[in-house]
């Protein structure tokens, strides 16, 4: 509740018809979307609840960073709305779509650190340009945040210095400088070492009852999702194949979730991208 | 055949329309990003410019020397070759300087700036940039683009002087024109209407060579390939609106 309260008095906006925390901080309501003649959602509708750690799951290749690009708005729906805190956030403008976005914090896949600015100020980039605070405390702060990930001692060191766990440390304390409501990580376990893989498990959990936030994971690593999420959603063939818990879908009879669940090579999703018959490509009967 | 050139030229003009639009914007952006964050156009005059100084000057010496080689030979023949500074004065002042150093500025400085902004795309730091509400645009786009902006004409001087030393040093200390004759007589044909000239194509080429340097980086597929290909693209088309804008400029002030 005071995590609502201070988001309402940050963004200035109604705290939310009673004043109530909405069980709802994101919803998808009726989407599609497109690239070129391929459908990527068609009717999607899905909920975020405030307060928990969501996941998105699905196989390779299902639109699970475009969700979060719809979200955010880095992408506009053909159809549909994505409703955040009770705004559509299609009716922002850039000036409110930027005060949005100050309440997001992301992860993305590859870190994305400003590869000019060391870790100390990479982690320092959004508290300087969002804030008047005086240098000592922003350096408080970036200190503060380093600890946390474990990576105080790696401060003064450039991105490239950094291996692929450090760096996506780095981009967590960055995502969380200011504080954020929403905490977005997109595939924040893809090529990370076990025992990487472990600590960024481990502060997700940290970050998301600590700062009382609500996180957003977009994963195809079950196991490792289904230990901090609360929720999950399976995407595939553009909609949700599957919602609730971890242990929830593990029990689905859907065959599609029960493939991807438990990883089984044969199943709805084919190990062939759809291609011509074989035999008849082979031979040179196929003109493709 | 007619389908394949419809579509090109529809995406020919959907791409110059954008980049208008693109450019439209950084211009209304400037003053603000030159007032809030100065240090960061401060930097890119010294990256795009001060960088650029060494090509800019070893250039500037050399095509100076060869004009001051060519005008003497030539005047030479009529006995005139006390007006070999007409010649380098002119030539460089007016078209020469401004045309080389934006050649030269567009292959250091402009595919600097496309490739640094294509891999700050390939590699999700302008997205990133956009979900910590920081505008890429302003950040990264402006201050290069003003930079640009800033830098051309400085180095267009250089390169003038320098080529004109340069001319002096082939016409004055090799070939033996009175050094006297040199400078008085580009002193008495040049007045303020060649300078000016001079000035104008210099800034209109700062603009074309940094705002097609920028958004090229910025409108490139994120992607080696992409990043490459927008290098090249960077160079060519700076190339052929600097000679394009040089032509209409001359006709302009004849």
């Amino acid at each position: 509740m005071l995590c609502y309260a201070r988001l309402a008095d940050r963004l200035g906006t109604p705290n939310n018809r009673s004043g109530k925390l909405p069980d709802n901080l994101i919803e998808v309501r009726d989407l599609d979307f497109s690239r070129g003649d391929r459908t990527i959602f068609k009717n999607l509708n899905l909920t975020i609840a405030q307060g928990d750690v969501t996941a998105i799951m699905g196989p390779s290749g299902t639109g699970k960073t475009t969700l979060l690009q719809l979200i955010t708005r880095q992408l506009n729906p053909d159809r549909g709305q994505v409703v955040v805190d009770g705004v559509d956030i299609a009716t922002l403008n850039h000036k409110e779509l930027y005060k949005l976005r100050q309440r997001f914090g992301v992860l993305f896949q590859n870190g994305a650190l400003l590869t000019d600015m060391s870790v100390f100020e990479n982690v320092a980039f959004p508290i300087r340009e969002h804030t008047k605070l005086p240098d000592s405390l922003i350096r408080h702060v970036v200190l503060t945040k380093l600890h946390a990930v474990g990576l105080r001692g790696a401060a003064y060191l450039m991105p490239a210095q950094l291996s692929g766990g450090m760096a996506r440390r780095v981009a967590l304390a960055r995502a969380i400088a200011m504080d954020p409501d929403v905490l977005i990580y997109d595939e924040p376990f893809v090529g990370l070492d076990p025992i990487s893989m472990g600590v960024i498990v481990k502060l997700l959990g940290q970050i998301n009852d600590a700062l009382d936030i609500t996180s957003i994971v977009v994963s195809h690593d079950v196991h490792d999702v289904a230990a901090v999420a609360d929720f999950s959603y399976v995407i595939a063939d553009g909609n949700v194949a599957a919602a609730g818990t971890p242990a929830e879908l593990k029990q689905t009879d859907s065959e599609l979730v029960k493939q991807f669940m438990h990883g089984l090579p044969d199943g709805p999703v084919g190990f062939h991208y759809d291609a011509p018959d074989y035999e008849e490509q082979l031979l040179g009967k196929s003109v493709k | 055949m007619f389908r394949d050139i419809y579509i090109t030229f529809e995406q020919f003009l959907h791409n110059f329309g954008a980049m208008c639009l693109f450019i439209v914007r950084m211009v209304l952006s400037t003053p603000s990003v030159f007032v809030k964050r100065f240090g960061l156009v401060a930097y890119q005059v010294y990256n795009a410019g001060a960088l650029s100084l060494v090509v800019i000057m070893i250039s500037g010496l050399f095509v100076g020397g060869v004009l001051g080689l060519l005008a003497y030979s030539s005047l030479e023949q009529f006995n005139a070759e006390d007006t070999t500074g007409i010649f380098a004065g002119l030539g460089l002042v007016k078209g020469i300087g401004p045309v080389i150093t934006a050649l030269l500025f567009a292959g250091r400085a402009g595919t600097a700036l496309t490739s640094e902004i294509g891999l700050m795309k390939a590699t999700d730091q302008l997205s990133a940039m956009e979900m910590m509400a920081v505008d890429p645009l302003r950040y990264v786009a402006v201050p290069r683009f003003l930079g640009g902006v800033i830098s051309m004409p400085l180095l267009t001087a250089i390169f003038t002087a320098i080529g004109l030393l340069g001319a002096h040093l082939v016409a004055v200390e090799q070939l033996g024109v009175d050094v006297g004759s040199y400078w008085q007589q580009m002193q008495n044909v040049l007045d303020m209407e060649d300078i000016q000239e001079g000035i104008t194509k210099s800034v209109v080429f700062g603009i074309v060579a940094s705002s097609v340097a920028v958004w090229e980086g910025y409108n490139s597929t994120p992607t080696a390939e992409g990043v490459g290909r927008a290098t090249t693209r960077t160079v060519v088309v700076t190339s052929i609106a600097v000679l394009f804008f040089n032509y209409m400029i001359t006709a302009m002030y004849l």
